[in-house]
């Protein structure tokens, strides 16, 4: 139906073309990285085809920082977070699509506060309250303010609400509590936006950097974002092609993700985008 | 447990399981961002708590002092001009790239990922790579520039150069990000108001002006709000660029906060400014609330 009539508004080759010089000066930043990793220092500087490829560079970035303790650090907190965030915005998401009670919407007024004002802001209120709670330098510290998600809430509020009514009351009359129905008839209808959502939070926390950066002072408990910045930094004396090889590595999880389920990426960015 | 909402007795339970439910997560919102706000905005009233001495109230002094810190100024300046250069770079590069990769052009697939990879780097890493390419002496921008003749810069070193840098790295990170949307957006417009328009004749710029454009304003909106906000709160590149020099040239509020409060410790005078940015992203939302919110609704 829409085949004939779409090649009308024939798109030029000056379209395509824009596009590619565009897409391809976008990708340039990560494809010299690309390049300074795999090939000795001295190639750093200057392109040549013929340049050895090698992968000292990680070696030597993963000898020189500890890295895999950053991985471990940054691999158990967005757990930990994407755990906690599902567990917490699930149950106040179904209260919201499936309760009426007073004071409702204050309590939805307060959780959209949040959309808004992230905890990213309030670092110097929320280092205090961690400090009160002898949290500081812990993991748990880095994760905590993120706990409960807005975001969360409300993307899965608006998913509940659209879940037919009478598939709850068929589970009531089988006799599911409150809690089965939501596990046995809400989450997996809801998957995935549950997936969506996942990606999203995954992709933040793995990228959050100055919450992080302030409440953690050690190695033990340093995610990779700051572990990189640190090792990194001016005074550290180490060669491009080391720190270019670090900064791969800190985001190759999340690149190769992307580049396996680019497809489930982009929709999932979409789905969260639209409200 | 049955309850039925009709009952009294029932509403009852039904309101009590309803906060039971919200409990936990409400806790934590009050804990992390409620409170923090409320608290912020009394510790800006009171001086900074040192060693012995305990705090005390100073009423607006702190306001005062920010009054007479050049340094919040020069950041304030620097922020507004940050905002007013990602916002419409970003947002005019992200609808580009929408419409771009939503024609069916040769390699649509591999374009839109490359518009998209920088949103799922970490800007620390994505910082590291572009602090290479504005090294002086032998970085790639000063290549480029001395292979076509012209004098070495140290664009980071220049007061001048230096904020346009960090925000360039900002919008290449961002637009890839609200492509995205313009996409959905994009695609869920009717494939026959395209057919009509070009069974009319219309041009494709006056297809754009007149029917797709007017159809993305709530994306637009949208976009924007993201946009206005992530002025406020990017700032990871510049601990990694900058540092919020050459001369403060490049700090940006949230950085001058993180400074004030966590390298002097002068948490009193954070607090302000810390109010400062939370009246600003406030006002973001009341625009949401107020503007945007009629065009999308929630229900």
């Amino acid at each position: 139906m829409n085949a004939a009539p779409a090649v009308i508004y024939r798109h030029s080759w000056l379209d395509t073309l824009s596009a590619w010089v565009l897409a391809l000066l976008w990708i340039l930043p990560l494809a010299y990285a690309v390049w300074t990793a795999f090939h000795p220092s001295d190639y750093a500087i200057r392109f040549d085809l013929s340049a050895p490829w090698t992968l000292q560079n990680f070696r030597n970035a993963w000898e020189a920082a500890p890295f895999a303790r950053y991985f471990f650090n940054t691999t158990l907190l967005v757990i930990i977070i994407l755990v906690a965030q599902m567990i917490l915005s699930t149950l106040a998401a179904f209260a919201f699509a499936r309760y009426e009670f007073r004071g409702k919407h204050i309590a939805f007024a307060l959780v959209l506060v949040q959309l808004m004002i992230m905890p990213d802001i309030l670092l110097v209120e929320n280092y205090k309250t961690m400090a009160n709670l002898g949290l500081v330098d812990t993991l748990f510290a880095i994760g905590l303010p993120y706990f409960a998600s807005a975001f969360a809430i409300f993307l899965l509020r608006q998913t509940f609400m659209g879940i037919p009514k009478e598939l709850d009351e068929a589970a009531r009359v089988e006799g599911a509590s409150t809690l089965q129905i939501l596990w046995r008839v809400y989450v997996p209808l809801a998957k995935p936006v549950y997936t969506a959502f996942a990606l999203v939070s995954v992709s933040f926390h793995w990228n959050n950097f100055l919450w992080p950066l302030i409440i953690t002072n050690s190695v033990e408990s340093r995610p990779l974002t700051v572990g990189l910045q640190v090792f990194s930094s001016v005074e550290q004396g180490v060669d491009w092609s080391t720190i270019t090889a670090a900064t791969l590595m800190t985001s190759a999880p999340l690149l190769l993700a992307f580049i396996l389920f680019q497809r489930q990426f982009v929709q999932s960015f979409m789905r969260a985008g639209i409200k | 447990m049955r309850a039925s909402s009709s009952s009294i007795a029932g509403s009852g339970q039904r309101s009590i399981h309803a906060w039971l439910l919200l409990l936990p997560a409400l806790v934590l919102l009050v804990t992390f961002t409620h409170w923090p706000a409320v608290a912020t905005l009394i510790d800006s009233f009171y001086s900074t708590p040192k060693g012995v001495r305990a705090a005390v109230w100073v009423g607006l002094e702190n306001y005062e002092v920010m009054a007479d810190d050049p340094v919040f100024w020069q950041a304030v300046r620097n922020n507004l001009w940050f905002a007013a250069a990602t916002i419409p770079a970003s947002i005019g590069l992200a609808l580009l790239m929408a419409l771009w990769v939503n024609e069916r052009i040769a390699g649509r697939m591999w374009v839109r990922m490359a518009y998209f990879t920088p949103t799922v780097l970490p800007m620390i890493a994505v910082a590291n790579i572009w602090l290479f390419f504005y090294t002086p002496q032998y970085g790639l921008l000063e290549q480029v520039t001395g292979a076509l003749g012209l004098p070495s810069h140290n664009w980071l070193g220049d007061p001048r150069t230096a904020l346009a840098c960090v925000t360039l790295v900002a919008v290449w990170k961002e637009a890839g990000f609200f492509m995205i949307f313009y996409l959905a957006a994009l695609q869920t417009l009717n494939p026959s108001l395209k057919e009509a328009a070009a069974i009319e004749g219309a041009s494709r710029w006056y297809f754009f002006r007149r029917v797709q454009w007017p159809l993305l304003m709530p994306t637009t909106l949208f976009v924007l709000v993201n946009a206005v906000v992530n002025a406020f709160r990017l700032v990871d590149h510049v601990f990694i660029l900058t540092r919020g020099g050459p001369d403060n040239a490049t700090s940006l509020l949230l950085y001058h906060l993180y400074e004030v409060g966590f390298k002097f410790w002068d948490t009193a005078y954070a607090a302000a400014i810390t109010v400062v940015l939370v009246v600003v992203l406030a006002s973001v939302a009341l625009f949401q609330f107020f503007v945007l919110d009629k065009k999308v609704h929630y229900k």
